[in-house]
Order: C-alpha cells, then structure tokens, then sequence
C-alpha cells in the first residue's frame, strides 16, 4: 500500500525526476568523473610505455616503495592504537573524555601542512622540544622516516576510531562481562568476544586509512625534506615531475595512486554488504 | 593516550606556544601583510561558497541515491568516493588535465580563483553527500505520501516535511567540507598557480612561510587556522548533540 502510493508521489514529476538526475550526473562527471578517465586516457595514450618509462626510473621506484612502507607501518600502528582507544573511548569513563573524542577528530580537519609544523617544531633537532635528545640517542625524526610515520599517523588516526566507536557502542559489554566472569582474562576477552565483533569495523577502517596514507602529501612533504631518492614518497614526486614538465611519469604515477584508491574504495563497498549480513 | 599525547597534543600545543613566544606583534605583522590577509580572506570566502554550494548540490545528489533507480547508479555512488579517497596532489593534477592549459574542452580556469572553488568543491564533495544519505535512507516516505495525498505540491512537501529532518546532517556536513575546504593544500598547490593576492590560499602561504625559515610567522598563521577548524568541530558537536537530543 504505502509503496504503491510512494510511486505515486514520485509518478506525479517525472520531469522533475529526471532534471535532478541530469543535474547530479552531469555535477559528478564534470567534477569528478571526467578529470579522473582523463588520466587514464593520458596514462595509456602510448599503451604501456609511460608506465613502463615511470617505473624505469630508480626514483619512482623508490618512491613508490618508500610509500607502500610508510602507509603499511602507519595503517599498522594506527590500527593497534586506534582499536586501542575506541576501547578506551567507549568502555571506560575518565575525566577530560569529552574533550578527548573531540580532539579525535581534529585531524580530519586540520590543515596537512599545520600538522607537519607542528610536528616540526617537536621533533626537529635543531630546536624542537624532543629533536635534540631523540637525535642524541641515534634517533633521527624529522627529515627521515619516522617523521613521514608519525605524519601519516597523524592524518589517517580518526579514520579507525570513527569506524569501531559506533560498532563497539551498539555490541554493548553484556558479552565481556559474561566472558570476564567465566574466568577469562582481559586478552581472551578482547580476542574471543571483542575483536570478532567489531572485526569488520576494524578492516573497513584499515582500508580507508590504507588509501589516505599512501595519498598523504601536505604533512609528509613538510616532515620529509623531499630528497629525491630518499625521503620523497610518490605524492611529492608527482609534483615534482610535473613541475618538471615531465608530466607523462607524473600522469603515470599519479594513475598508479589513483588506482589504489580507487581499490581500497572497491574493496569498501565489497565489505559493506557483509558487515550488513552478520 | 601517551600516543595520542605525543602525535597529536604536543606538537599542537608547540604551535600555539611558538605562536604566543613570538608575541601579540607577530600576529599583528601576519594579519597586516597584504598577501597573508588576502590569502586568508580568500580561503575563508571560497570555502564558505563551496560550502554553500554542496549543501544545496549534496543534498539533491543523496536524494538521488537513495530516491531514484536507475541503471549504473552502484557506479554513481563509488564516484563520490574517489575524492577522499584520492590523494590531493592527484586530485589538483586530475582537474588540471581538464581544466588546465591543454583543455581537451577549451575550459581554462587554471591560475584563476575559479581554480580554487573548483578544487575546494572537488575535495569536499563527500561530506555533505555521505552525511545526509543515512537520514534520508531512514526517513519514511509515509509521511510524504501524506502531505502528497493532502494536497501539497512536491516542492511544499519537501520544504515543510524532508528539509527539517535533514538539516542537522545537512549542517554537520557543511562544517565538516568547509573545514576540510579551508585547510586544502596538495590539490589547489598545482592548480591555483598560487598568484599572491590572487589565488593564493592559506596553506600555500603557510608553506612558503616555513621554506622561508619564518617559523613564528608559519605557527601564527597555523594557529590562527586551528583556531577555524577547532570552531568547525565544536559547532559541529553541538549540532551532532541537539539531533541525538531531539532525536
């Protein structure tokens, strides 16, 4: 009944119907759909030799390499801390709580380029508040690789928390008591109980902090000093080569990125429906 | 939380206290060079129009999903994705293969402040969209097909009855995408030609500040853009807070 007459309601303006739905596509092609097959169109425009030349060239390779790294060790430690402090967040109280899950999110909104100042002004050893002493015990942060880490950390560290908070909220602890009382001890519960539960939450975030960290660019070009061949990651590259003029690498590299992303994206909406069935 | 103090905490509160080190007259000197404030003003105005514009364009497109069917529409829905997904200095070369000097369709914006709304409104075109599609994904067309069947028109019906259930998460993705509109760098760094007075933006400036040396004139500036995002995210729990109450 309530279908039939819903079909009414949308039967009685076709026309309207179908501008929204041209508006929308030609808003989205025109924005995003267009400029994005442009570059694979320009990445093929000779076949396979533009990514073939790219990847002929040592410091593509070792960006690109230096890239998978530090997005694979940040999306791990992210993980770990993130599952971390969705527990914290949801099953425990504490004074400034509040507050703390704010601040979760300033990331999203802060400027890449303030975070890599900020990071700056900590960790460099010249005059930062811990630079000098870290480089006293042999290590380096600022201008190598912990400093592009903790960068990428930094950026993509709401993106688990905002993921599991919600799913750990609505498992509700009944479960772990149960557990707790049976004789288990705190990391048979979070093994056996917790993490099957929030699991999906877990790698839907992992996913989505996989494609930020390998995209990252304004904080890791400030932490990183951009050497290349060194410390400069394929994002930074990419500008370089094109502001090269050696746009044909550029558009192959950036093709590379862009077909990450759009995996990371495809595997998301794969999950989705699952995590829906359980 | 010594993570979260060390990541996050400190190197913010380093900002601010190099910022305050330098005292009241290096804000002073930031807001009265001529290129700072017109690169500040400029962020904030094309950020608040691009804001505006995906509030009325997200909310027509989660509509679309979730209202219409039609063919290829799965396809649709990745599209509003690729943008957080993909990283900025890949969007700002994206739109510049099309939009750039080598046009394919003879549109050139490139080094204007066209540029710059398009590359704001490219990177924040999720947030509205993916914070509206829930809500509207649960409200009931019962209620619609009442105010159809009384009589209202479909544009009274949608005024009087859909838009109030759906400002709150209208208004929370606005503050979220003019957050991220303000603190853009790597897509609008290529793109925007980065013309002082003209289409230079604030992190651009910040970033020449910093290659310059100038720290404490790079940590006013970057405090006084923590400050926008930080009022971004309070007004936004705020909201986030008054819907769960009315809710």
């Amino acid at each position: 009944m309530a279908s039939r007459s819903s079909n009414a309601v949308a039967n009685k303006s076709q026309v309207v119907k179908w501008v929204l739905r041209l508006l929308v596509i030609a808003y989205l092609v025109m924005l995003v759909g267009w400029p994005t097959a442009y570059v694979v169109k320009h990445t093929f425009a000779d076949g396979l030799s533009g990514i073939q030349d790219a990847l002929s060239d040592p410091d593509v390779v070792h960006a690109l390499k230096l890239t998978a790294q530090i997005a694979v060790t940040a999306v791990i430690i992210n993980t770990v801390f993130g599952v971390g402090m969705s527990l914290l967040l949801v099953r425990y109280t504490f004074i400034g709580k509040r507050a703390l899950s704010v601040l979760i999110d300033l990331p999203l909104s802060v400027s890449p380029v303030v975070v890599g100042l900020a990071l700056v002004l900590v960790y460099n050893g010249r005059f930062g508040w811990f630079g000098p002493w870290l480089e006293d015990n042999g290590l380096q942060v600022i201008f190598a690789k912990p400093g592009m880490i903790m960068a990428t950390c930094f950026v993509i560290l709401p993106l688990v928390i905002r993921e599991v908070v919600p799913v750990l909220e609505e498992l509700g602890d009944d479960q772990e008591q149960a557990a707790r009382s049976l004789g288990a001890n705190a990391w048979q519960t979070f093994r056996r109980i917790t993490l099957p539960g929030i699991k999906w939450a877990v790698v839907y975030g992992v996913v989505l902090s996989l494609a930020r960290a390998l995209g990252e660019f304004g904080a890791v070009k400030v932490v990183a000093g951009n050497v290349g061949g060194e410390t400069q990651v394929a994002t930074v590259l990419v500008q370089q080569k094109y502001q090269n003029f050696q746009q044909e690498t550029a558009y192959s590299v950036a093709f590379m990125l862009v077909f990450a992303a759009v995996l990371c994206l495809i595997v998301v909406a794969l999950l989705r429906p699952k995590e829906h069935k359980s | 939380m010594i993570w979260f103090s060390l990541l996050v905490l400190i190197p913010l509160s380093a900002i601010i206290v190099k910022a305050a080190g330098g005292g009241l007259s290096t804000f002073v000197d930031v807001f009265t060079n001529d290129n700072t404030r017109s690169a500040l003003v400029l962020t904030v105005v094309s950020s608040l129009i691009i804001t505006a514009i995906n509030m009325v364009m997200g909310t027509i497109i989660a509509w679309v999903l979730v209202r219409d069917r039609f063919p290829g529409k799965a396809l649709l829905d990745l599209v509003i994705d690729i943008p957080f997904a993909m990283p900025t200095i890949v969007a700002g070369l994206v739109l510049l293969s099309l939009y750039g000097p080598e046009s394919p369709i003879g549109v050139e914006v490139s080094s204007t402040r066209w540029a710059v709304l398009l590359a704001i409104a490219f990177v924040t075109l999720p947030f509205v969209v993916r914070t509206v599609q829930p809500v509207l994904e649960e409200l009931e067309t019962d209620v619609e097909d009442a105010a159809a069947s009384l009589g209202a028109t479909r544009f009274t019906t949608f005024r009087r009855v859909i838009l109030p259930s759906l400002v709150p998460a209208i208004f929370a993705g606005a503050a979220l995408s003019f957050a991220r509109g303000i603190s853009e760098y790597g897509a609008l760094v290529l793109i925007s030609g980065n013309l002082p007075r003209k289409t230079e933006v604030v992190s651009v400036r910040l970033f020449s500040f910093l290659e310059g040396g100038n720290i404490e004139a790079a940590a006013a500036v970057a405090t006084i853009m923590l400050l926008v995002a930080l009022l971004a995210i309070v007004s936004l729990d705020v909201i986030q807070r008054r819907v769960a109450r009315r809710g």
